[in-house]
């Protein structure tokens, strides 16, 4: 019951208090609902911000493995390329060691190779000895041609000289000019005075006009000449007495070349007759014996052959006409037939025999040995 | 006329020509006889036709033997042939001069070539053929050429021939009278001696300047002289080549119409002839066309004339071996083609025996021909080198004298400047010695001035060709020359270019140093460079240097600061200590002497 006066009591209040708490709350409301928001607001951005600062945090944690892996890879790269560059110019320096020892070489060798060179000139100042001697020996060869032409010319001129000048050799009575009595030895000039023949005043053939020295032409320092006939007869000869023929012309009619007629000029005989006995002579000169060539072995098949006297009778003296004249005809005999049938029967038969084998052996029998056997079979 | 002023000197000289003659009348009268003319049938002696045939004997005199005669006679002949003319046509001349009876007098007939022969003076100079000119020789010949009598013809041609062959005056008037055409026409008709003689004509009047030959071309003649060249006479052959040589020299449009007219295959088969006069005419030809241009001697060498023209470099002939060479070479100097395909022909080594032949002209032609193959590449001086060809031509320069050393100098300076190989070649086979004799010994400049340029060319290469030139003592020759006021430009300008080439190589001190006393600035600067190149690392040469008054020489050269030259000295003189270079600086015992004087003793 206390609890429920106590109820009562406050109940008066209540309605105030009610009213007042309400109202307080009312008054507190914005406040409290501005707070409220505030709180939550600042709580929620809190969290967002947490939330944010999570995400970035993710973020950032994915970027930087990201780009650790990014340029660890990088890094990697690089430092093949790196290397690869250093082993690169490794190479690149190994390279030109070798290269510049083979260029140093090679250009030693066989550019500007120095003992080549220093050969080579040796070499050529070989050869110019070489060359020099042999153009010396030519010009020298040259030379020796030339005087000895010279000489021989000289030669040539005291020969002809001496040969015009002849009367001027010496004789017994009257010494010559060359062969005074006053020296040793005759003058050399005496001595081919006496060798020379004299030069005969006869006069030269005329020198044919084509035969002048081309070299004269160009300048024509000669000028045309027509080419003269014979000779002119000298001048201040006594003419002769007579209307004579002129003399070329007797000369051309006495030494006139023959000209037969044909009558006189051609032979009796014919010329096809000519021929025909030349022919026979021909022939008759040429001629072996008359068989006539016969071309194929067929031709030959039955022949006889007749043996040379040398073969066909027996060695020594003919015994016919001497020993016995008269021909013996077996054949015809009467007495001793019998046996000789048997006889020639035997023979025939080894004839007979023989011939056949020969026939079997030797296609073309060899008939002389059929009839060698033939011969010298017993006698019939 | 202006004859009668010496009428009686002049009727003197011809009396006695005459009874000079009188002595061979009758006998050259037979002859005259026997010499077949159409109209001559009479018995021997007949005085009309000895009269007849002296009288045209008589023309033809005074045709030919002006050309030729003695001045003296040639007047009285020239108006004695006028007045024989006259008599000839059968009318009577206007007014017969005393003496022209004795003149026609049938006892004073004499042949042409008798004539000729006795009254020839060689080569009438154009004084007197100028005074025949006035009195119409060529106008007197013109008709005669076309004389029924051949020997006439011929002597007239001849005649003509020579007259304008010594004077060009009388050569256009020959062309003027219309005298070429004429003897065109004839020349395809008529017998081989007038030929030769239309040809001799064809060459003189072609020889004297471009316009004649232009004008004989003009006229038909090239036709005409290559189906001469055709003919079966030697002489024929040789007349037509060589006015075909003569009309070709000029130039080269005249080259080539007779290269057109077809003139090159039948000259080489010209060539193949025995007879050697023949040849060489030949040969000259060739040579004059193939001269002027590439074009024309590849014509030449393409009818096939390099083989036989090889083959006749053995002919033992001197005269035609100078032709064969200079054809050659003509034809080898154009391109290296054609040098090529001349060196195929085997002309090595025989060439090299006409560098030995006794005839200096074959040398000269010889070394030509070298010099133009060698000219050309260095392949084909490396070739010629090889065979002996430098030897050859040292000693050939060595042996001569005077322009026919030209080419083979030339040569050597080709060689050399193709590669230092090559120079080296030249040095040792003994090639500077030969070439600093010509150098001192030759008169003439162009001669000199060659062999300064083929010393500069052997020298340029290396230091030690340049050492080998300067060990003989040569440069100060060639200083001296270059400083020469007499000397050529072409001298001094080739002998500055060789010295500066040599020294820009020159390491060999000893020879250096006498060039330091006088040489003008521009060498100088060159001297002293190379002093300064060598003198930093040679300490004997250093020593050299000053004992040998250099240093002094050097300090004594007054150049412009910063100028090259004054590098050079400042090099020199760092070579050496400073007191060195101060004692011998100019003035400096002076300067101790003002010292002396200003010098206060320390008592």
């Amino acid at each position: 019951m206390a609890a429920l006066v106590r109820l009562e009591t406050r109940l008066s209040r209540l309605r105030e208090e009610y009213f007042l708490k309400n109202r307080s709350v009312d008054e507190d409301r914005k406040i409290v609902y501005k707070a409220a928001v505030k709180i939550q607001s600042w709580f929620r951005g809190c969290r967002v911000r947490a939330y944010l600062r999570y995400l970035n945090k993710m973020a950032i944690s994915i970027q930087k493995w990201w780009r650790g892996y990014q340029s660890r890879r990088y890094f990697r790269k690089m430092i093949k390329t790196a290397y690869f560059i250093m082993k690169m110019n490794f190479y690149n320096e190994m390279a030109v060691r070798i290269q510049k020892r083979w260029r140093g070489y090679y250009v030693r060798k066989y550019t500007h190779n120095y003992y080549a060179l220093k050969k080579y000139l040796e070499a050529i100042s070989l050869n110019n000895e070489i060359v020099r001697n042999e153009l010396q020996e030519y010009a020298e060869m040259n030379e020796k041609k030339k005087k000895k032409k010279d000489l021989e010319k000289k030669e040539k001129e005291k020969k002809y000289k001496a040969r015009k000048m002849h009367y001027l050799l010496s004789t017994e009575q009257i010494a010559g000019i060359y062969n005074s009595p006053f020296r040793k030895f005759p003058d050399p000039m005496e001595l081919l005075l006496r060798q020379s023949k004299p030069l005969s005043h006869r006069q030269q053939q005329p020198k044919s006009p084509f035969t002048y020295d081309l070299y004269d032409w160009p300048t024509c320092k000669r000028p045309p000449a027509f080419p003269t006939g014979e000779p002119l007869p000298p001048i201040g000869r006594q003419k002769p007495q007579g209307p004579f023929r002129d003399a070329a012309e007797v000369l051309r009619q006495r030494y006139k070349p023959l000209e037969p007629t044909l009558r006189v000029a051609a032979s009796i005989s014919s010329p096809l007759e000519k021929a025909r006995e030349e022919m026979k002579r021909e022939e008759w000169r040429k001629c072996i014996h008359d068989n006539e060539f016969l071309p194929f072995s067929s031709y030959h098949k039955n022949e006889k052959y007749e043996l040379s006297i040398h073969a066909s009778e027996k060695i020594g003296k003919e015994t016919y006409g001497i020993k016995h004249f008269r021909e013996v005809q077996p054949n015809k005999w009467i007495a001793g037939k019998i046996y000789l049938l048997h006889h020639c029967s035997s023979s025939f038969s080894l004839l007979i025999y023989i011939l056949f084998e020969i026939h079997l052996f030797r296609g073309t029998v060899e008939v002389e040995f059929l009839y060698f056997l033939k011969m010298n079979c017993p006698t019939r | 006329m202006a004859v009668r002023a010496d009428l009686s000197p002049a009727r003197l000289k011809i009396s006695f020509l005459q009874t000079y003659l009188c002595s061979e009348t009758e006998r050259s009268a037979r002859r005259g006889h026997s010499v077949g003319t159409p109209r001559e049938d009479t018995p021997r002696g007949h005085p009309a036709a000895a009269v007849r045939c002296g009288g045209t004997r008589r023309l033809l005199s005074a045709g030919a033997v002006i050309g030729a005669a003695a001045p003296r006679y040639r007047r009285a002949r020239a108006v004695g042939g006028r007045q024989l003319r006259g008599d000839r046509r059968g009318t009577p001349p206007a007014v017969p001069p005393p003496r022209a009876p004795a003149l026609r007098s049938p006892t004073n007939t004499f042949t042409v070539h008798r004539a000729g022969e006795k009254s020839r003076v060689p080569a009438p100079s154009g004084r007197f053929s100028r005074g025949i000119k006035g009195e119409g020789v060529i106008s007197l010949l013109r008709p005669l050429l076309l004389d029924v009598v051949p020997t006439i013809q011929q002597t007239a041609a001849l005649a003509l021939g020579r007259l304008a062959y010594f004077n060009d005056d009388l050569a256009e008037a020959v062309v003027k009278e219309d005298i070429l055409p004429q003897l065109v026409c004839s020349l395809s008709e008529q017998n081989r001696f007038y030929k030769k003689a239309a040809a001799f004509v064809l060459r003189a009047v072609g020889k004297h300047s471009p316009q004649l030959a232009q004008a004989i071309v003009e006229c038909g003649a090239l036709e005409a002289l290559v189906i001469c060249l055709e003919d079966f006479d030697p002489g024929v052959k040789e007349g037509a080549a060589w006015a075909l040589g003569y009309i070709a020299r000029h130039n080269s449009e005249l080259s080539q119409a007779v290269v057109d007219a077809g003139a090159v295959p039948l000259l080489v088969l010209c060539i193949q002839e025995p007879e050697i006069a023949l040849k060489r005419i030949a040969a000259s030809t060739l040579s004059d066309i193939s001269k002027h241009s590439p074009e024309l001697a590849q014509t030449v060498v393409d009818a096939g004339a390099i083989a036989y023209l090889a083959q006749m470099i053995l002919n033992p002939d001197a005269k035609l071996k100078c032709q064969v060479l200079s054809a050659l070479s003509q034809i080898a100097k154009h391109s290296v083609d054609l040098a090529e395909l001349v060196v195929e022909a085997e002309i090595f080594p025989v060439v090299l025996t006409c560098m030995k032949d006794s005839d200096e002209y074959v040398k000269k032609n010889g070394a030509t021909l070298i010099r133009e193959i060698a000219k050309h590449s260095p392949e084909l001086s490396q070739f010629i080198v090889n065979a002996g060809g430098v030897a050859a031509v040292i000693d050939c320069i060595g042996s001569c004298k005077g322009t026919v050393r030209l080419p083979g100098i030339m040569m050597l300076g080709y060689v050399a400047a193709h590669s230092e190989n090559l120079s080296m070649a030249v040095i040792v086979s003994k090639g500077i010695p030969p070439l600093c004799t010509c150098l001192l010994e030759e008169h003439e400049d162009h001669i000199k001035a060659a062999a300064a340029w083929a010393l500069g060319q052997i020298g340029r290469h290396t230091p030690e060709h340049a050492r080998a030139v300067a060990e003989t003592n040569v440069l100060g020759t060639l200083l001296s020359m270059y400083m020469d006021i007499r000397s050529s430009e072409d001298l001094q300008l080739k002998a500055k270019r060789a010295l500066k080439n040599i020294l820009q190589k020159c390491t060999y001190l000893p020879a250096l140093e006498p060039l330091l006393h006088d040489a003008p600035p521009n060498i100088m600067k060159h001297i002293v460079g190379q002093f300064s190149k060598v003198l930093p690392h040679d300490s004997k040469a250093r020593r050299l240097f000053v004992t040998s008054g250099g240093l002094k020489k050097v300090q004594e050269i007054k150049a412009e600061p910063g100028s090259l030259l004054q590098e050079y000295i400042n090099t020199i003189n760092n070579c050496y200590p400073e007191e060195v270079v101060r004692y011998y600086s100019p003035g400096y015992s002076e300067m101790l002497l003002e010292r002396v004087e200003n010098y206060q003793p320390v008592l």
